[in-house]
This record gives structure tokens, sequence and C-alpha cells, in this order.
């Protein structure tokens, strides 16, 4: 008896396309470098709106460009953001972004600085930012049913405990939430590896089994590419290899254990796109922590599963991340990191399904509003994926 | 007390779960796949996550963990020392 069934519900707030968040973000967002410091002054001017700003989305091209506009447009249209202002630096690239966002129905507008400057831009802006404020400061959440919920997981600065603990906790938890039919989401293709049989073995059907092969190969091609060494200290991390974790196998053994054992793998995404259907979808994406949740955020996930092993603190500006740790060492000494502690997995003092149902109460909790550890502790990383160099 | 945990009951290594583990301790282990124990002795200090190996091992053979193949030994280890990056590496890169 778990304490989620599919008669459970969340409070939420359902948006103009039927999507359902569990936020309500007014976001200021920058096209590009030299619209931050605009975008900055907007959300200072403004309370209640949350300016992004981030280095790129400069001559960029091709398939990097596109994963540009895929992410900016994606995190504006995420169902936790209620409106969204956009500044770029020009009108052309701005209104690309501001009608992706436009086809969720929801309030966006945009403005370019070329032609106004600094000043007139955040006038203009400001006055836009503030009707959204208000309007989305009387938006209500209303029950919706659990399956609405769209649920991201990725592991981060891990150890071996996250192998034996925590990620395994998340494996509970989706294996109780796949049979609902709720959107859920794995990736960091580099860190399958030496498992990757394993969940090819759990893809779906056949389609979707190559399509993970194609993404994990591209991946290892990228890597063969360019390593100058066997990657150690890079994948895995230094922090990692202090936690004693001691190879890329290893590692993605531990890793692997967030689809839990009964999870099918249905369906697969490249980095930042919407997933179509109910179930668990691979996302190819990189093992960075923030870059992998801000891609997450991108696809329209509304809550984020962090598994942790020696203390990754990062959060991202509008997906809560919710950290869980089965490390005693790590839970004594960065407590204010951590929303879930399942250290007493290692001692048999909880069964997984304990644990996994003390990760789904906090997912309800986060979900309803309770504010992340991350969250309240002011961690907004916001993290561009790049395929490589600019023009 | 747990001292080390190992996922499946061929593991050749197996992680140490509290904090303090030094040379000459004895130690005891939960199987977590069978829900069985076992005894071991330390022959390293060893800290918390690190691994302790089940059995001695030449350069060569490969490291079972999670019952599969995680990496191959560079350098001998007996049962009980540290495994870690000085005696394991990855096979793939």
């Amino acid at each position: 008896m778990s304490v989620i069934s599919k008669n459970t519900t969340f409070m939420g707030y359902r948006r103009e396309n039927g999507r359902v968040g569990v936020r309500n973000y007014v976001l200021i967002l920058p096209v590009d470098d030299l619209s931050n410091a605009a975008c900055e002054a907007v959300a200072n001017n403004i309370k209640g709106t949350m300016a992004i700003p981030h280095p790129y989305g400069r001559l960029q091209f091709g398939a990097d460009l596109d994963l540009h506009f895929r992410t900016l447009i994606g995190t504006g249209s995420n169902p936790n953001v209620a409106a969204v202002v956009v500044i770029g630096i020009e009108e052309g690239w701005t209104k690309r972004i501001v009608d992706g966002i436009a086809a969720t129905g929801k309030p966006v507008t945009g403005f370019g600085i070329e032609g106004y400057g600094d000043h007139e831009t955040i006038k203009r802006a400001s006055k836009v930012a503030k009707e959204y404020s208000q309007w989305a400061s009387e938006k209500q959440r209303e029950a919706c049913p659990i399956s609405e919920l769209w649920v991201s997981t990725k592991c981060g600065e891990s150890d071996t405990t996250s192998g034996c603990g925590a990620n395994p906790t998340v494996g509970n938890a989706f294996d109780k939430l796949h049979p609902l039919g709720n959107y859920l989401c794995f990736g960091e293709t580099s860190e399958i590896t030496g498992g990757e049989s394993i969940v090819a073995a759990r893809c779906a059907n056949d389609k979707v089994r190559d399509q993970f092969m194609f993404m994990f190969n591209r991946y290892q091609d990228m890597i063969n590419r360019w390593k100058t060494d066997d990657l150690s200290e890079s994948q895995p991390t230094k922090g990692n290899i202090a936690g004693g974790l001691t190879t890329i196998e290893e590692k993605a053994l531990g890793n692997i254990q967030k689809i839990g054992k009964k999870c099918t793998v249905d369906g697969v995404i490249d980095k930042g796109e919407v997933p179509s259907h109910p179930g668990l979808w691979f996302m190819d994406s990189s093992s960075a922590a923030a870059e992998m949740v801000t891609l997450c955020a991108a696809s329209g996930y509304v809550v984020h599963f962090f598994p942790t092993g020696q203390g990754n603190v990062i959060g991202n500006p509008i997906l809560p991340v919710i950290k869980l740790c089965a490390n005693p060492r790590t839970v004594r000494l960065m407590s204010e990191h951590m929303d879930v502690d399942c250290s007493a997995l290692l001692q048999a003092e909880k069964t997984l399904d304990e644990t996994g149902d003390m990760l789904l109460e906090c997912m309800l909790r986060t979900a309803n509003g309770r504010l992340t550890a991350a969250e309240a502790l002011g961690h907004r990383e916001f993290v561009l994926t790049r395929l490589f160099e600019s023009a | 007390m747990n001292h080390f945990v190992l996922h499946d009951a061929h593991d050749t290594v197996a992680v140490v779960v509290v904090e303090g583990v030094k040379a000459g301790a004895q130690l005891n282990g939960w199987i977590m796949d069978d829900n069985k124990h076992m005894n071991m002795t330390a022959r390293s200090d060893i800290p918390i996550g690190h691994k302790i190996a089940l059995k001695d091992m030449k350069t060569g053979d490969t490291v079972i963990k999670y019952g599969v193949d995680i990496g191959k030994v560079v350098a001998p280890i007996a049962a009980g020392e540290h495994a870690h990056v000085h005696n394991i590496k990855t096979k793939r890169w």
C-alpha cells in the first residue's frame, strides 16, 4: 500500500494548454548575453518576477542554435511559468522565442534593444512585467490527478551510497508512478556506459531500443573523438572518486537504479525535446547536473528527483529540485541541502518501499507548494548545453 | 550493525557504509538482494563509501559489483583491502 494511488490529487496551476504546473513564475527571459542587464533591471523593478541570465545566444548555428531556441522556448513554455517577458538585442530572434512560447496560450511579449537602448527597453518591458505579475498573483491552484505531474530525475555528486540507497529509492518511486500514467524522465547518456545493455533490455519495443542505442553510441563517439585520457576525474568526477566510486561502469550501474525494477523505457527524446505520451522517457543529455536539469525543465517536467551521495547543491530557476541522500556523513555535514534522508536504508532500518514512499510524500508536499531546500537556499542554476563553438 | 553492503552474492567488492573502519576490524556485511549476512576482516583503513575487496584478485581479473562487470584489476588486491582507483580501472575508455 503506497502513499499514492490513482485517486491521489495535488493542488496545481492549470495552464491555458491543459498542462499543470506546481509553481507560478513570471519570467524575464534574455534571448542573449547582451540582454541580461535589461532583464535583471526589469526583475528588480517589478516584484514577483524573475530574470534568468545566461551567457549565450550569439552567432550560434545549426543544431547548437536549434538547441538554444528549444531550451529557451521550452523554459518559457514550462507549466511552472505563468507568463514571460522576453528581451533580446534584436527583434527577429526575440520574436521566434515569443512565438514558440505563445503556442502554449500563456501571456508572452518580446522587446528588442536595438533602436531603443537599455533605458527605454527597461521602461517598456517593466510596464508589461507589472501587468503579468499582478495577473499571475491571482492565479489559484486546483485539485489535479497525480498522473498529471511530470517528474524527472538526475543524480549528482554520486558516491557508492547512491547506488545502494538514494538511486534505488527513486527507482521505487518511479515504479509506483509509472503505472499511474505519469510522464517520467531520466538521462545522463555517458553515465549509462557499462549498463547500456541493461537499459536496452528495458526498452518497451525495438524502435525505442534502436533510438536509445543511437543516442548512446552518438555520445560514445563524441567522447572517443575528443578524449585525451580515460576520463578519470571528469567522468567519474573527483567528487565521485572521493566518495568511493571507481569506474564509469560502477557509476552507471548505480545510475540505472533510478529506473526501478519494473518501469519500461517507453520513448527516447533528444536534448530539450518534449515527450509525446505518458511513460518513462530517456533524454539524451549531459551528466553535468545543472545542464541536465535545465534540459528537463525545457522538456516540460515540473518536479525533479535529485539523489546525491557527496552533496550536490544545485537547483533550477523554475523546476523544484528535491534532494535525497543515503550517505549518513553527507546528511550530517550538509543537512541544509537535503529534503529526504534515506541513510536508514544502509542499516536496513527502513525498506526501499518506505524510502520510496518518503520521496513520494515529499514530491506531493513540493507539488502543493513546499519549497525544496534548493529553492529556500536560492539555488537557481540555469545552464545551457552547447554542442560546439559559435561561428 | 552493517559495516558494509553488497548488492549480489557474486560481487567481489562491497561498500563500507560506516565511518572509521581501520585495518584489522571485524566487519559485518549485508547482501542486499538476498537479505543474507557475511563477515570480513579489513586489511586496510577504508573510508565510508569506499570499497573493500571480498576476495584475492590478480591483475587482469574482472571486478564484479551488482552481479556484473564494473572494471578490471590493475594491481593485485588481497581480500579485505581497500579497492579503488589505485588498483581498479575502467575497461571502457
